[in-house]
């Protein structure tokens, strides 16, 4: 052991720095329910639907590791697209629900979802006293559209990796 | 002093005992527990009850007297329960003996630093009891380590405050303060001779042991969260372990009343600013201004304990008692030596 524990000392003054930076410049910390963070653009914090984009196609709900979302739909007939053509058969959406009591925000059903129908929100303020009122349904889903930031351009060169343009 | 011919003597004694433990125990932990941990980790601390947080402390207090007082299935519990009041029963002997002034003090022994010693020793037996009573593989292991560390540290302690005693030539904690104010360093005598100069070795030993014997940070294998969840006081909840609490920090800040006795000057203040204001060293005055001095001195020495608690990671146990054993008793066995010697050459 050296007579002087210079490590020991060094150690002691990095606290006592650190202390009275905070007495004199303020925390690092935000007093949470006073004052806010902004979370960047892209934070994942919830999960909105655009619903019409929606076609029932089931891959985001077998995507999904959490099994956190349930789809239920029917099959209805259109019109035709052109005149005198036979009437299409399209997949009508009757029920999407996320249970954020499960999700573990992953974003594969973001990132897989063909359609351009799911997208993330950086809100984040959705907690329940319940545990059975974080499910979301498809209407309150659709509400958090009103949130999801306009779309960033990509960095330059990013644009070769992203598969899809949200937005 | 009688009230409807009751001694009301007694029962104010109690209240101010009371006091004496929970205000300073109170006041370091939110000052230092609560506020300077946070500032030293950038972030504020409590803020909502109270200015500041200020109320945090009643509101945590209030909040271990409403949970359940659970005794594990096979615990003893008679043993069980009186632990925690075993511990608290040393904290507060401990603080029936600190000096606030030089008629404010609650027993004045002629041994009186012996006597202090002897019972912040009796906290172990608490702690073994909790260890042993509680059916618990974790608190089994919690006491027994915290056996091992208080024994091992309670050595170095009391060599170090030998030390003080040789140098004050008394053992009585007033006759070690008058000492310290009447005492001159080399023929000056403005600040008197307070010991944390004279003796700076020991108080450095004795400041190492008392974080130990608090079994704070560097030194609380007994607590050890990441290997033995809470040691001695796993199984134990609400009341019970707000008493260990109390225990444990209340004597915290009462280590810092007989650090600021033995080495600060206690309720003294230094012998030129008695001479600037014109009071004598014993005057009546210094029952008011005596336990100001003594809470100020107590913060300081409290701070230091808590700032080495948030500083540095937990020692390894076979370090830790290597740590006493093989440096500390052996450096404070030389400061005996030398303090002797000294006392014999001047």
């Amino acid at each position: 052991m050296a007579l002087v524990p210079k490590g020991l000392i060094k150690g002691l003054g990095v606290t006592f720095k650190e202390l009275t930076k905070t007495v004199v410049n303020g925390a690092e910390t935000v007093q949470y329910p006073h004052e806010k963070e902004a979370p960047p653009t892209r934070a994942r914090g919830v999960i909105a639907l655009h619903e019409e984009n929606c076609t029932a196609c089931m891959l985001c709900v077998r995507e999904c590791p959490d099994w956190c979302i349930y789809i239920e739909g029917h099959k209805e007939l259109a019109p035709p697209r052109r005149a005198g053509g036979k009437p299409r058969s399209v997949n009508k959406l009757d029920r999407f629900d996320i249970d954020y009591g499960l999700c573990m925000y992953c974003g594969i059903c973001v990132e897989v979802c063909p359609f351009e129908a799911i997208f993330w929100s950086p809100e984040y303020e959705y907690s329940e006293p319940r545990i059975a009122d974080l499910l979301h349904d498809k209407t309150r889903l659709g509400q958090w559209m009103e949130t999801v930031p306009e779309f960033e351009p990509y960095e330059a060169g990013a644009e070769v990796k992203a598969k899809k343009v949200p937005r | 002093m009688t009230l409807f011919g009751l001694d009301l003597v007694i029962p104010l004694k109690l209240l101010i005992g009371i006091a004496v433990v929970l205000l300073p125990a109170g006041t370091t932990v939110y000052l230092y527990l609560f506020k300077a941990v946070s500032f030293m980790q950038s972030r504020l601390g409590p803020m909502e009850a109270g200015p500041y947080g200020s109320m945090q402390l009643l509101a945590e207090v209030g909040k271990s007297l409403q949970k359940e007082d659970i005794f594990p299935a096979k615990a003893d519990r008679t043993v069980f329960a009186m632990a925690p009041y075993v511990v608290l029963m040393s904290t507060f002997l401990l603080a029936a003996l600190v000096p606030f002034g030089p008629d404010a003090y609650f027993v004045d022994l002629d041994t009186g630093i012996f006597f202090a010693l002897a019972v912040s020793s009796v906290s172990v037996v608490g702690i073994l009891m909790a260890g042993w009573s509680s059916a618990s593989k974790y608190s089994l292991l919690g006491g027994l380590r915290a056996a091992g560390q208080l024994v091992a540290y309670e050595l170095p302690l009391v060599l170090a405050v030998v030390g003080v005693v040789i140098q004050a030539g008394t053992l009585n904690l007033q006759g070690i303060i008058a000492a310290q104010t009447g005492g001159e360093i080399f023929g000056w005598g403005a600040i008197g001779n307070p010991f944390i100069l004279t003796q700076f070795v020991g108080f450095l030993i004795f400041m190492i042991a008392v974080q130990a014997e608090l079994t704070q940070v560097p030194f609380d294998m007994p607590i050890a969260e990441s290997e033995l969840v809470s040691g001695y006081m796993t199984e134990y909840s609400g009341m019970r372990f707000l008493m260990f609490f109390i225990g444990e920090f209340a004597t915290a800040a009462i280590f810092g009343f007989l650090g600021s006795v033995l080495f600060l000057g206690g309720w003294q203040i230094p012998p030129f600013v008695t001479d600037l204001l014109g009071i004598e060293a014993d005057s009546n005055w210094f029952n008011v201004i005596g336990p100001l001095v003594m809470v100020v001195k107590m913060l300081v020495l409290t701070f230091v304990i808590y700032w080495v608690r948030f500083t540095y990671p937990r020692f390894r146990e076979d370090q830790l008692q290597t740590f006493a054993w093989k440096f500390l008793i052996p450096l404070s066995l030389v400061n005996i030596a030398f303090t002797g010697l000294l006392k014999v050459v001047f």
